[in-house]
């Protein structure tokens, strides 16, 4: 067996995740229509060759499901955490550069929606969104970009009083000039590894809101919306319809996970010879 | 030119004790001035303050009569740093870090006896005393009137020492650069300099 070192491997377990992932967004997208389809001949039947994930009480395969509703969760998170973390750049950055008054003002809208638990800060304003999609991403994106904010602000305040950006500055070169060929490397790999860390986050809020009825509408198959359903059939034996499903989110979960934690080893410069 | 400390007391923050007291100094062209001092005594605050980094709580710096901070974009004033790994950017290379100097010439490089092969690499793959040349090489620019060398040499084997300074000697003549040169080793600045001065417990 082929001995691979550390930074191979762990360009190889973020390839598999990302492929994993960019799949499932696919093939969910591809068979959105088929996820709808009931058939009466085939409902309540176990997990088997034909329905690898079984069918529920309308005759919907399972598999399919869980398909679609994943992908319709990596999109929402993807694009939650996205807009989430362009609102943590900009803020952080600016709470930085722009003085003490906006310094503080914008500390204290962190501190205020760190304060609030997550979930009731999603439901307040997934509802004032008038829920469905529009309202699961606005909210997730309202209430996740705290922590890189703080993140990035931290990172700017430091690189400002840094000796070498101090030098650069009498050495002439100019302010956009050091924004970007002085801070901005060292803020990428932050931003980066902190917007794919939101990932997981975003998708298990989503399904979470959804599962509790805030979220998503319930014909929609999404991973929130097939869980609560479950819950009713549980009591009469039908494990599937939570099982995979509800295995599927958390492998998805995972997968953005170390496909994050790979990313931040790589573009760690301490890793070059590992 | 001239550059000119007039009378400058310093002290960081309002609680920590006085650093300077109304510290005069007044370097030429032509000069290599040594500052000796026991640590503590303000020797890299001093030149901080004169090379524009911090502002003097009295007193002012001024190069030839005009105060430092009216000269725009590269200052002429430039500091050698004792600890050269806390001026570069880490994740920059080190051509980068030359190409930050003002058109730093061939014969510096040469000189200070850069190797083709260093500038390929990151800080963290180059030694002390290979990232202290990189520093040298980048604070003389073309348009370096005066140079502050802050315990430069203090990494270095004496070898590399000498050839240093001779090559900086040679360098600051020739370009009637004016030299203030920092050290606890009162030999080196007596060989270095053309005038020693104390710097007094304030």
């Amino acid at each position: 067996m082929i001995r691979l070192n550390g930074r191979i491997k762990t360009v190889v377990l973020f390839g598999i995740a990302i492929i994993f992932l960019i799949v499932v967004t696919m093939v969910g997208a591809f068979f959105s229509e088929a996820a709808m389809v009931t058939d009466f001949s085939r409902k309540d039947l176990a997990p088997g060759a034909r329905y690898l994930f079984g069918t529920d009480w309308l005759g919907r395969d399972m598999f399919i499901r869980t398909l679609t509703g994943l992908s319709m969760s990596i999109r929402i998170g993807i694009l939650a955490a996205g807009v989430s973390s362009v609102l943590a750049l900009l803020l952080g950055t600016l709470a930085a550069t722009m003085g003490k008054a906006v310094d503080a003002a914008i500390t204290w809208v962190i501190d205020l929606v760190m304060g609030i638990p997550h979930i009731l800060l999603l439901i307040l304003i997934s509802y004032a969104f008038g829920k469905g999609f529009k309202g699961v991403v606005i909210g997730v994106a309202l209430t996740h970009w705290t922590s890189l904010a703080r993140v990035i602000r931290g990172e700017v305040l430091q690189l400002k009083e840094a000796l070498y950006i101090q030098t650069a500055k009498k050495l002439g070169v100019s302010n956009a000039q050091i924004a970007w060929k002085h801070m901005f490397p060292h803020l990428y790999p932050q931003f980066l590894v902190g917007l794919i860390l939101m990932f997981p986050h975003a998708i298990l809020h989503e399904a979470s809101i959804t599962f509790l009825g805030f979220g998503l509408p319930p014909e929609q198959p999404a991973i929130g919306v097939i869980l609560s359903e479950s819950m009713k059939y549980l009591a009469m034996g039908r494990w599937w319809l939570a099982l995979f499903p509800g295995l599927f989110l958390v492998l998805t979960v995972i997968l953005f996970d170390v496909a994050g934690e790979s990313l931040r080893k790589l573009l760690d410069p301490g890793s070059v010879h590992k | 030119m001239v550059l000119e400390a007039k009378e400058i007391s310093f002290r960081y923050g309002k609680e920590s004790r006085q650093i300077l007291n109304d510290f005069s100094l007044q370097i030429e062209s032509h000069e290599r001035v040594g500052i000796v001092a026991p640590s503590g005594f303000g020797k890299t605050t001093f030149c901080k303050i004169l090379a524009g980094y911090e502002m003097p709580d009295q007193g002012e710096v001024l190069l030839d009569g005009k105060p430092l901070d009216t000269y725009r974009g590269y200052c002429p004033v430039q500091m050698i740093w004792q600890h050269p790994e806390q001026v570069v950017n880490p994740r920059l290379r080190m051509r980068e870090v030359l190409k930050e100097g003002d058109e730093i010439g061939e014969d510096i490089i040469e000189g200070l006896g850069i190797e083709e092969d260093w500038k390929k690499r990151f800080p963290a793959e180059i030694s002390g005393g290979e990232m202290q040349r990189f520093c040298i090489a980048r604070a003389l620019g073309k348009r370096t009137k005066f140079l502050l060398a802050d315990e430069i040499s203090t990494m270095l084997d004496l070898i590399t020492q000498s050839q240093l300074w001779s090559f900086l000697i040679e360098e600051v003549e020739r370009r009637e650069i004016g030299l203030l040169a920092v050290s606890h080793s009162m030999p080196l600045l007596e060989r270095v300099c053309t005038r020693i001065c104390y710097l007094e417990k304030s």
